[in-house]
């Protein structure tokens, strides 16, 4: 599980060639950053089912490519946005087909949970308790794309692993139960987007001193998170 | 009936080959145990009874066979917000049985609701190995497959749990095969051991099969005989001190 949230990360990273190819395009960015998340997708489940050095060297140079050619792609308005996010405003359509993907993420980790916990504790436990480990990675490793599409036109693809890294290192930090690890870090994240909505709404420049601080929206939620983080370092656990 | 028969088995890793040709069979009730030097295919060999690794040759298990592994180590993370309830659930429900029997397989393996209820990284190497017993049992099985299950428990300790898997096996019929480097708890309790190192060296009971040839063979020279006709007067050995 170490292992895959690396992958996961890595996966949050190859958006960025299908955001840039679609604004090339001209058609909606979503859909490019879908398609480079579900072929990254298959190509990390594949690499990472062989655990050698070699498959770590991987996904290494896959996710340095990645951003790379992403880069190199996004015209160079579109850029930040594409790295850091932005705030956009949702369609209709948009905004059913999100709720249907949280429907969705919620149900496969409801399905799923008691798998994901044998498979995380030890995947060799899980696999001779009858669990195809290979295959749940690789459902894992799907819903993972599919939360980082529902937050990349927000956050970017650089910040949207993140909010799903760092709620969940909030959560570690102050439960010892799976239960409230699940609903500490929920509220992590929930609390960081909302507390970065407004932040970035109604106080995109902030000035320190002499420093004027750029809070836009990405940047803003992940701050609040790593706040969060640092205060939940002086908590003791619940 | 046999529960368990091995034609010629061969495991290769990485192109080594770490098993190579071994035939044994595991019949009812019988406690197998597995010896060899480090590196001798011990684990890979449980690994490919359980499907766990790709391999060459038959493992046919007899089909009302339901199998309770014990690993070896586990390297779960410290910090994981995860407790033995948590882990007996999960088995519980993906193998489709009842929650009802976990209060008696938690009671029969010592572990108390403090115990069930502490996350695995904080409980102590002798409480932790209890759970993994426990959660070995959830299903009944019948056969057990313990790899080295006193690996991370201090001495008094790897005792309780050599009495504690006796017991259940007494009680509940099991057959096993344990991988162990403890001798006398081979000659105690074992009723055929298995010399592995990459090939077959011995197969029978652990008085006729643990020769000082055997022994010789499978750890060098140096080892000497160490059982004895008296159970109860049987020395402590580890094959690493020697």
């Amino acid at each position: 599980m170490k292992r895959m949230s690396l992958a996961g990360d890595v996966v949050s990273h190859i958006a960025l060639p299908g955001l840039g190819l679609a604004m090339l395009f001209g058609i909606n960015p979503l859909v490019g950053a879908a398609a480079a998340l579900f072929l990254g997708t298959i190509l990390i489940w594949h690499l990472q089912k062989s655990a050698t050095l070699t498959t770590d060297v991987a996904i290494g140079v896959i996710f340095t490519a990645a951003l790379a050619i992403g880069t190199v792609l996004t015209p160079s308005d579109d850029l930040i946005e594409a790295l850091f996010g932005g705030f956009q405003s949702l369609s209709a359509i948009w905004f059913v087909a999100g709720v249907a993907a949280v429907s969705v993420i919620v149900a496969f980790v409801l399905a799923f949970r008691h798998q994901l916990i044998l498979s995380l504790f030890s995947p060799e436990l899980a696999a001779a308790t009858s669990v195809n480990v290979s295959r749940l990675n690789l459902y894992f490793l799907l819903v993972f794309s599919l939360t980082v599409l529902l937050g990349v036109r927000f956050l970017g693809a650089l910040l949207v692993g993140a909010l799903i890294i760092v709620p969940a290192a909030i959560g570690r930090q102050l439960t010892h139960t799976l239960t409230a690890f699940l609903i500490t870090s929920s509220v992590a994240s929930v609390l960081s987007v909302l507390l970065g909505l407004i932040i970035s709404r109604f106080y995109p420049h902030f000035t320190v001193g002499q420093v004027r601080l750029n809070l836009a929206l990405g940047p803003a939620i992940i701050a609040i998170a790593t706040i969060l983080f640092l205060l939940s370092l002086l908590r003791k656990k619940i | 009936m046999n529960l368990l028969s091995v034609k010629h088995l061969s495991v290769r890793l990485e192109d080594r080959s770490v098993v190579e040709d071994l035939s044994f069979e595991l019949a009812g009730g019988e406690r197998l145990s597995v010896l060899g030097p480090n590196g001798a295919g011990k684990t890979v060999l449980l690994k490919a009874l359980l499907n766990l690794l790709p391999y060459k040759g038959e493992v046919a298990w007899a089909p009302h066979v339901r199998i309770g592994y014990v690993p070896q180590k586990i390297d779960a993370d410290t910090h994981l917000p995860l407790t033995f309830t948590d882990l007996f659930r999960a088995k519980c429900t993906t193998l489709k049985v009842s929650l009802s029997e976990l209060d008696e397989i938690a009671n029969n393996v010592g572990l108390t609701k403090r115990i069930l209820q502490t996350p695995v990284g904080h409980l102590s190497g002798g409480q932790f190995q209890r759970g993994l017993i426990g959660f070995s049992l959830i299903g009944s099985p019948n056969v057990l497959l313990m790899d080295e299950p006193t690996a991370s428990v201090d001495e008094p300790g790897e005792e309780h749990i050599y009495e504690l898997i006796n017991r259940l096996q007494t009680e509940h019929n099991l057959a096993s095969i344990m991988v162990s480097h403890d001798l006398s708890f081979v000659f105690r309790y074992a009723t055929n051991v298995l010399c592995l190192n990459r090939q077959k060296v011995c197969f029978g009971s652990p008085m006729e099969a643990l020769s000082p040839d055997v022994l010789a063979k499978l750890y060098g020279e140096s080892v000497g005989l160490y059982h004895h006709d008296h159970h109860d007067r049987l020395a402590r050995n580890k094959t690493g001190a020697v």
